[in-house]
């Protein structure tokens, strides 16, 4: 899955004011570790998502750092507060540079 | 009484290790199986493995599927077809996942899902054929087995098919290998038991393709059976040969009645 990067999100539709609500993400990656080596005994260059970030209009609510030793095909679920309907951006940062974002909405009532 | 109580108790707890509530029904074995009662891989697993199999969210054999959504639909090869303008959605295809391999008359030999997919690339669509383990072809298979999901396996034995099936069943006795073991030896014998850290299945094939941890993703059974043709240092079979196709039908049958649920997630 690696040449095709596509990412998941699980984001409730709705929720009420003051909601704690439980967003899944997950995306294919090879999280490639640079611990391996290929047949001709060269070492495989590192290449992982190292950044993850969740941003609710436009406020970042949660954010972490990637490092080594994180599956392939990372999962990562996380709780925020629901204050307003909108949207969420999803950014996952990885070490060529290259960012891969999806988004969803939300509708609080 | 007590006594009987505990000693079916430790019984369940030892087939399915500690989580036993969650674990799918065991189903009655084909006439002739010499299987008391058909446990899917699932029932092996730890709690922690099930879950993930569990939400179709989780469970990262969804990537494959998802793409293979997209291909469906893909139009490809000279002929300019999709799958999708032959075949009414993938639900059509529920027969294929459950009943395949099947005795295919041009070859006269068994042919398989991935061999029938590709089939169906070089004649109908007169596109490339995929590679075995290509994640196009895992994707599809997944996708196809998917929407056969909790449909019973269900392969035909008898007729052109039961020459094929001897020859998969013999293959399965057959000791091989610098270890001298036969498939029977870890899956029949001592299924259930642990080998080191690990738990002994029934070596059920109606979870595949599966999602497995150790290979950080999904891969098609017959990268199982060479996995475990090495695990007892034999030489094994390449993906798609005539030895493992027959295996496929016999151990398929080995699990007739048991609901599909590729893709599945295991350790």
């Amino acid at each position: 899955m690696a040449d095709k990067v596509k990412p998941r999100v699980k984001v409730p539709k709705k929720a009420a004011k003051g909601e704690v609500i439980e967003i899944k993400t997950l995306i294919s990656h090879k999280m490639e570790s640079g611990q391996r080596k290929d047949s001709d005994g060269n070492t495989i260059p590192r290449q992982i998502i190292h950044h993850f970030t969740c941003k609710y209009n436009g406020e970042v609510v949660f954010e972490s750092e990637w490092h080594g030793a994180i599956s392939a095909n990372p999962y990562m679920a996380f709780r925020t507060l629901a204050t307003e309907s909108g949207e969420l951006e999803f950014i996952w940062v990885d070490d060529d540079g290259s960012e891969y974002t999806t988004t969803a909405k939300i509708e609080v009532s | 009484m007590t006594g009987l109580a505990a000693a079916v108790l430790s019984l369940a707890a030892y087939h399915a290790g500690s989580v036993v509530a969650e674990d799918k029904p065991v189903v009655q074995p084909p006439e002739g199986s010499p299987l008391d009662e058909l446990i899917s891989g699932y029932n092996f697993r730890d709690a922690a493995t099930k879950a993930l199999q569990d939400d179709d969210f989780e469970n990262p054999g969804f990537l494959w599927v998802e793409q293979a959504e997209g291909l469906w639909e893909e139009a490809e090869g000279e002929a300019g077809k999709a799958c999708a303008d032959c075949h009414d959605g993938v639900e059509s295809l529920q027969h294929a996942a459950t009943s395949y391999p099947v005795y295919f008359e041009p070859w006269k030999k068994l042919i398989n899902l991935e061999q029938r997919i590709n089939l169906c690339r070089t004649e109908q669509m007169k596109a490339e054929p995929w590679k075995y383990e290509s994640d196009q072809m895992l994707g599809m298979t997944a996708l196809i087995k998917y929407h056969a999901r909790d449909e019973p396996v269900n392969v035909a034995i008898d007729g052109d098919a039961a020459p094929f099936f001897e020859k998969g069943k013999e293959f399965y006795y057959e000791r091989r290998g610098q270890l001298d073991m036969s498939c029977a030896n870890c899956h029949e014998n001592f299924s259930g038991m642990h080998i080191r850290a690990d738990m002994l299945s029934q070596g059920q094939s109606n979870g595949f393709p599966t999602y497995r941890l150790k290979w950080q993703g999904l891969g098609s059974l017959h990268r199982r059976f060479k996995g475990c043709n090495e695990q007892v240092r034999a030489e094994p079979y390449e993906r798609g040969s005539d030895e493992y196709v027959n295996l496929e039908l016999y151990l398929a049958w080995r699990g007739q009645g048991l609901p599909i649920e590729g893709p599945s997630v295991r350790q």
